[in-house]
């Protein structure tokens, strides 16, 4: 059995760099993901950007419609997710409008953060 | 600083951005660098003269303060640091490769940002306002209008969203989204909404300006020129719009003789071309409408049928109440007030034009026009309470008090 874990947070975007506040963040979700890892537990994880980043797509009646932010439906649930590497968001938006979730309710593109190696 | 230069400059800010952008690949990066050279250029040309290719100037110039800033940058990212070497290696060369300036424009106008921010970022990096000139322009405070270009520019970032000019397949809805830019732009300045004289004129200006160079980059969109078309005949008629009080003059009551014929000309003869490549579209009906108004000698002379048509046609383009209530108007001025009265009734409920003014405007006219002089009061006093703009305020109210002095 695989289990997506969705993380919430409070405040919209990630702490900025060298701020102590990123600093306890990235130690102590990365003590909590070494251990997931050393249990052999762990698939994937990732922190999202912020939530303004975010773009929804929907296709109705064959025509992609593209709106800024995530999806304001409240009828509308996660019921999935696809992880995709793509060479920019217009790559991500075909994709995405391929999707039946794009024609049943709607599809949100949130990039993800790449943590660089050093970090 | 003298006029001509800042006008020189003002030309090719888009261009120079554009190329520096697609150096960095950060829009913010070439903004500040261009800005930069901007004020270099300010300081030396008035005495060493503008240099035979002033945009390679600016580009080759804005290159090296990029080139400096991202150096200065510690934390920069791999990405940026591989755009600088790129640019470093690129040399000195006296032509640096002018990119096509469409993609800056696709840029700002993706349809992943909302619709102020696409207006704002086009204002700023493709047309080269100051964040206080935008502000100003849409009547909020320039923080405010910072923190919208700054978030823009922030999900560009994060969204990594390209710069780039779109394939076939996406270029009708992609290249919708940028005339729609242009357009608002326009309306912002033509409606006169908000915001002082001067500043909605200097946007009716721009949105014209912007039009034109699109359409001539895309010369084989008819909806490109199309747009350019309804623009230039639509502020042909500015000077006449208002009276010597500021008022809303309306299209009827106009002093035609005030219209600008060598714009109305000038509109004619791109809508023509635009219409000879057999794909229609929203603003060339747009402007077929405009140019039936421009070409009647007067509002009883017009061809309203013709108009009553092209609205029923841009239905199938625009499937809007608004465009419905717009051939309300024209079928009551071709077939008599009431003909149109028995369209605009069916719409009155409708929920996206219950807050619009112009549609009890619309009614009480025709009711006006049909006697029902009490009924027409009635609707005018709807219209006030959604606060239109000052110029339909002093009309509605002048209109009452003929209303009220006829009782």
């Amino acid at each position: 059995m695989k289990y997506m874990l969705l993380l919430n947070r409070t405040a919209d975007a990630l702490p900025a760099p060298g701020t102590p506040e990123l600093d306890r963040i990235i130690q102590e979700y990365g003590a909590a993901v070494e251990a997931m890892g050393r249990a052999g537990v762990l698939i994937d994880c990732a922190p999202l950007a912020a939530r303004s980043s975010t773009t929804t797509v929907r296709v109705r009646e064959g025509e992609t419609i593209v709106t800024d932010g995530p999806s304001a439906e409240i009828k509308e649930q996660l019921g999935g997710y696809s992880i995709i590497e793509c060479a920019d968001l217009d790559e991500a938006l075909k994709w995405a409008a391929t999707i039946p979730a794009a024609r049943d309710a709607s599809v949100e593109i949130r990039p993800i953060v790449a943590i660089p190696a050093s970090a | 600083m003298s006029a001509p230069l800042d006008q020189l400059i003002r030309q090719h800010w888009w261009a120079a951005v554009a190329t520096v952008c697609r150096l960095t690949g950060d829009l913010q990066a070439a903004e500040d660098a261009v800005q930069d050279a901007c004020v270099a250029a300010l300081e030396r040309w008035p005495t060493a003269g503008v240099p035979d290719n002033a945009l390679g100037w600016l580009i080759g110039v804005a290159r090296h303060k990029a080139v400096d800033r991202l150096r200065r940058e510690a934390n920069r990212g791999a990405k940026e640091a591989a755009a600088m070497r790129e640019i470093s290696d690129s040399g000195e060369d006296t032509s640096p490769r002018v990119t096509d300036p469409l993609g800056l424009i696709f840029l700002c106008c993706h349809p992943a940002l909302n619709v102020s921010a696409r207006v704002a970022l086009t204002l700023r990096s493709v047309c080269g306002l100051s964040t206080a000139e935008i502000a100003a322009a849409f009547l909020v405070p320039e923080e405010t209008m910072a923190k919208r270009l700054v978030r823009a520019k922030a999900k560009i970032r994060e969204a990594r969203i390209p710069f780039r000019i779109p394939g076939e397949a996406e270029l009708p809805e992609r290249l919708g989204a940028v005339l729609r830019v242009i357009y608002l732009l326009f309306t912002e300045g033509h409606l006169a909404s908000r915001g002082e004289a001067l500043v909605r004129a200097d946007l009716c200006d721009r949105a014209i300006a912007l039009a034109r160079r699109v359409a001539s980059l895309l010369p084989g969109e008819p909806e490109a020129a199309g747009l350019l078309a309804l623009l230039l005949l639509t502020d042909a008629r500015r000077a006449a719009r208002t009276d010597a009080l500021g008022d809303l003059v309306l299209l009827a009551d106009q002093d035609r003789g005030r219209w600008d014929q060598d714009m109305i000309a000038e509109g004619e003869a791109i809508l023509e071309a635009a219409l000879r490549h057999g794909r229609p579209g929203r603003y060339q009906l747009h402007a077929a409408i405009a140019a039936c108004h421009s070409t009647a000698a007067s509002g009883e002379s017009t061809d309203w049928r013709q108009i009553a048509l092209l609205y029923a046609e841009l239905i199938r383009y625009e499937p809007t109440p608004v465009v419905e209530a717009n051939r309300a108007v024209a079928v009551a001025m071709a077939e008599g007030p009431a003909a149109g009265l028995v369209i605009l009734d069916a719409l009155a409920h409708h929920p996206q034009l219950r807050r619009w003014a112009q549609l009890y405007i619309a009614r009480a006219e025709l009711l006006r026009r049909l006697g029902r002089d009490g009924e027409a009061a009635d609707a005018y006093r709807s219209a006030l309470e959604l606060e239109p703009a000052p110029a339909s305020r002093s009309f509605i109210s002048r209109r009452l008090r003929e209303l009220e002095g006829a009782d």
